[in-house]
This record gives C-alpha cells, structure tokens and sequence, in this order.
C-alpha cells in the first residue's frame, strides 16, 4: 500500500494505492485520482510548463509553452535542456506547435499564449 | 461619462468587465497599469488554472487570454500602461499615461487591483543588504516574462503556492534548490504544490523553522542561517545551520494593494487588509465594488472569477437603481477563524444564497462549520473532513433562512465529531 497525494486538482486527495491488487486506488474523488495513482507508481508522468526565447516582439521575451499531453517524468530534464536553445519569432497563434514531437515522444510543446507582435 | 470603471485587468478585472457587458451595460472602461492584459497570470506559466471555471486544466496564460478573446467581441474599452491616480466617493478616478493626466467620470467602480507580495521588511530578517534577495513572484517574473536567471543555489523563505512553483520552476531550469523553510508546522501552499514541485525534485522542506540571518559577500548573498523554531515562533540557537547559497526566494504571503481604496474612505478589514464588503461585493461607499485579491487573498484564479462576476452584477444593479437598504446584518466569527467574508449582510436580499468565504488558523480535522443567530440558534451547519489555512473555504447560506436575524450571525468551527 502506498500513499500518495493526487496532483489532479487543487483539492489534493490522499490516495492510497494498492500495488499488489492492481494498483487499486482508494481515496480519490474522482477518476483523476485513480488514473493518477496507478500512472504515479507505475510511469509518473508531468505536464511540462516552460518558456522559450521569443525574437522581435514589442513587448515580450519569453514565450510560455507547454507539452501537449503529460510526458514520462523521466524526460523533464531531457526536454528542458532541448527548450534551452529554441527560439521564435512572431507571430505566433495561441496552441501553435513550437516544437513537433518532442525527443519522439509523440507529443508537441505547444504555445500558451498569442502573440501578435 | 462611463458606467463601469474597472480597475486592473487581472482575472478579477477582465471577468467583472465581461459580465457587466453581459448584463447590458454600455460604457465600460478597464484600466491597467502593465503593458499587457492578463496580470498576475501571465507569469503564472503553470498549470492547474482553470478546472472549475473553464472544466479544463490551463497555464495561467492560456487562462488569461481565454478571457481577453472574449473581450475582442465587446464594446468594452481598454487602458494598458495607465496607472489610477486617485478615486472619490463621487466615483471620479484619475488617471495617468503617456498622453497625460485625466479625470473620468463612472457610475461605479470595481476595484480588481490584486495583491502584492509581503517583502524582506515585513518580517524584518537580520543580515546583511546584499543583492539576491528576491521576492518568489518578482523572480518568477524575471524568469518568466523578462527572461533573466535569477539564481544558482536557492533557499525559499515560506511554503506559499509561488514560493512552491518558484522551486520547481528553478529546478527545471538548472538550479539547484537547497531547502525550503516554513515558519508554521504546517505548509501555506497547496497539498498538490508540496508534492509536484518539492518532492519530485527532492528539495527539503523545513516546518516550524525560519531564517534567522543573512549574509552577503561581494555584494550578493552568500549564505542564509535556518534554526528551529518553538511553539512560539522564536528560534531555538542551537538548532542554527548555515545554508551556502546565493539567492533567497521570500513566498510569505500577499497583501492586497489598498492605498487608492483608503485614500478614497474605504473601510479596510484588519484581518483581510481588504475592503470589508457586504455579500454583493460592495465596499463601504456606495457604487464601489470590490473583487478577487484586492478584497481577500485568494488560492484560486477560478473563484476570483467568480466573485468578479458577482460584483458585476451588483454594480449592474446599482447603476439600475436597485439600491439596497444600508440595513445589514454583521457577520462574526470565533477564534479559529482568521476571517470571514462578507463583513455584512444586507437585509434586504433578491439573491436565495449567500456564500461566506473564511480561512481557518489551524489544521482541523472530521469538523463541521456552524451558522448561529445571536441567541445561539443554529441555522445552518455543514461537516468537513478537513480544514487547512492554505485552503479558502465557503460556506452557502439560504437567504430565506436570515429573515429573523435581527443584528448579527456567528460561524464557528467544532472540532471532531464522530
């Protein structure tokens, strides 16, 4: 039995898994919590939230951009230090794909905001 | 002459602008005084906004420029780069920008100016006055907007939320995270916060201790001291360490920005440092309306929002006539709360719910909230299985239930029950 606090929501439920019984959630309030508690113990994943360098905007240096579907934990570093040397320029559209494909992970960095000029 | 003068465009002043055009009203106008719409969420890049108002887990941005696509739809104006001066109880508010100095004239205001964050002199930390010592929202703007490294090895003074997020976001960036020191037994920062963002990068976090000085060489910080505290807050010496470091991240909590509320007459709740308000968001002068950090601090960008909209509709109200009877009903609470809000609560209400939004001081655990008249009679109770003072909790009252109340209600908590 492990103990575990759902990072689903703002609410935090303490999960308790049970690893020997098919990593059975008990404690949750919702289906968050049961996918979050086998997946925790079995292959945590992260929405990775990040910014990369923004050139020629009037106002802004930095774009915010995060991974499309959450990403093995694993890998958070691996993908920061690819981020590190991507720069943009704009504009660019709200969810517009940044980086396709991640390191193969089948998932994109997509941008967080939109920014004109 | 406009209708609505709403001042900031953070998630308080954006969603108070949209409902109030949703209701019809025509003369709108947002001021703010950063570059860009969106405030405080802009450099909120993480995620976890969003789940209650918009059913989908969003970045600060993401959440942030939801609302302001909707403005592009609206009449409502907008003022970036503009700083209020001044308002009045006439709701006369000055502004000022590049093209000059103007008095406006509204029919309400909504204050939706936010919080700023508590600095090094509010807890008064002996040391030396070395660079390096940074509020956590004032690096994380660095960071995220500006796009500066803030800092190698890092010690963060409080467990609040920005405090958390600052630790992880530094970490991913390649610093490296020495401890995170809180002076309370208990964390100020969500559950969820402690665990995504110090337990998955192994970062310490250090309860009932505080940093007791601070030292600088060359004119940066180079190392911190942390020492146990006892019951009473006061550091225990001989539990004293030395952290070697060079930057130290200060998350102790958030003050609403309030100066242009007092200067106006506003009655200021000591325990809030907010307006106190009645239970439609009005301040104590009449067609100013408050919402979101400005009032109250809040965990959550969603319930900002909704109390945003609140207070749209009752300024919508007032500029519609429907005053209300300054008859009101005062609301009390006992010792384990830390506050209460709404302050008041007018007699005569349209509306079938009140909501009263509190914190607690301490942990609590199988608990229940209890709604009494003044004779001690219980008009409403609710049971919780915890209460934490990092998390704001609500109560909702049926109005109808308030009819023979004749001066004042009192919410308390009662500890494990069965």
């Amino acid at each position: 039995m492990k103990q575990l606090v759902c990072i689903g929501c703002p609410k935090g439920c303490n999960l308790t898994v049970d690893e020997e019984n098919d990593y059975a959630v008990s404690g949750n309030s919702c289906e968050v919590g049961a996918r979050y508690g086998k997946e925790e113990l079995t292959n945590p994943t992260r929405v990775i939230t990040t910014t990369v360098r923004l050139k020629n905007s009037s106002y802004l240096h930095q774009l915010p951009v995060k991974s499309s579907k959450p990403i093995s934990k694993s890998l958070m570093f691996q993908i920061m230090e690819y981020l590190k040397d991507v720069e943009v320029s704009v504009p660019i559209d709200m969810s517009e794909i940044i980086v396709e494909n991640i390191l193969d992970t089948s998932v994109d960095i997509v941008a967080c905001r939109e920014v004109k000029n | 002459m406009y209708d609505l003068i709403v001042i900031g465009a953070g998630p308080a002043g954006l969603a108070a602008a949209l409902k109030a055009n949703q209701l019809g009203l025509k003369k709108i106008l947002i001021v703010e005084r950063d570059n860009q719409l969106g405030g405080i969420l802009n450099q909120c890049i993480h995620n976890g906004f969003g789940l209650h108002y918009f059913h989908q887990e969003l970045t600060g941005p993401e959440f942030a420029y939801r609302l302001i696509e909707k403005l592009k739809d609206t009449d409502i104006e907008t003022l970036t780069d503009t700083m209020v001066l001044d308002f009045d109880n006439n709701h006369n508010v000055t502004i000022i920008n590049s093209s000059g100095c103007k008095i406006l004239q509204t029919k309400a205001i909504i204050l939706a100016m936010g919080c700023r964050e508590r600095a090094r002199g509010a807890i008064a930390t002996a040391g030396t006055r070395n660079s390096g010592v940074f509020t956590a929202g004032t690096a994380q703007r660095y960071m995220n907007i500006d796009g500066y490294s803030v800092g190698k090895n890092v010690v963060i003074l409080g467990s609040g939320d920005i405090g958390l997020i600052m630790a992880r976001r530094m970490s991913l960036e390649g610093s490296k995270v020495l401890a995170c020191v809180e002076i309370n037994p208990y964390s100020a920062g969500l559950k969820r916060n402690i665990k995504q963002c110090l337990e998955d990068f192994n970062i310490p976090l250090y309860l009932s201790h505080t940093v007791t000085n601070i030292k600088g060489e060359n004119g940066r910080v180079s190392e911190v001291t942390i020492a146990q505290v006892d019951e009473k807050y006061n550091p225990i010496e001989s539990t004293s360490k030395t952290i070697k470091c060079d930057t130290l991240l200060l998350s102790i909590g958030l003050i609403p920005e309030n100066e242009l509320s007092k200067k106006a007459g506003i009655i200021i709740d000591k325990k809030t440092k907010g307006a106190i308000v009645y239970e439609n968001m009005e301040t104590s002068i009449s067609g100013i309306f408050a919402c979101g950090n400005v009032c109250h601090v809040h965990d959550l960008a969603d319930n900002v929002v909704y109390e945003a909209e609140l207070a749209a509709k009752s300024a919508v109200n007032y500029i519609n006539n429907l005053y209300l009877s300054n008859d009101s009903i005062e609301v009390e609470y006992d010792n384990n709360l830390s506050y209460v809000l709404p302050q008041h609560i007018h007699k005569q209400i349209t509306e079938k719910f009140v909501t009263l939004s509190f914190r607690v001081k301490k942990n609590f655990k199988n608990c229940k909230i209890e709604v009494k008249d003044e004779d001690g009679k219980v008009l409403t109770e609710s049971k919780r299985d915890y209460l934490i003072p990092s998390e704001m909790a609500k109560i909702v009252l049926l109005t109808s239930l308030l009819n023979d109340v004749k001066g004042k209600i009192h919410v308390s908590i009662v500890e494990e029950i069965a």
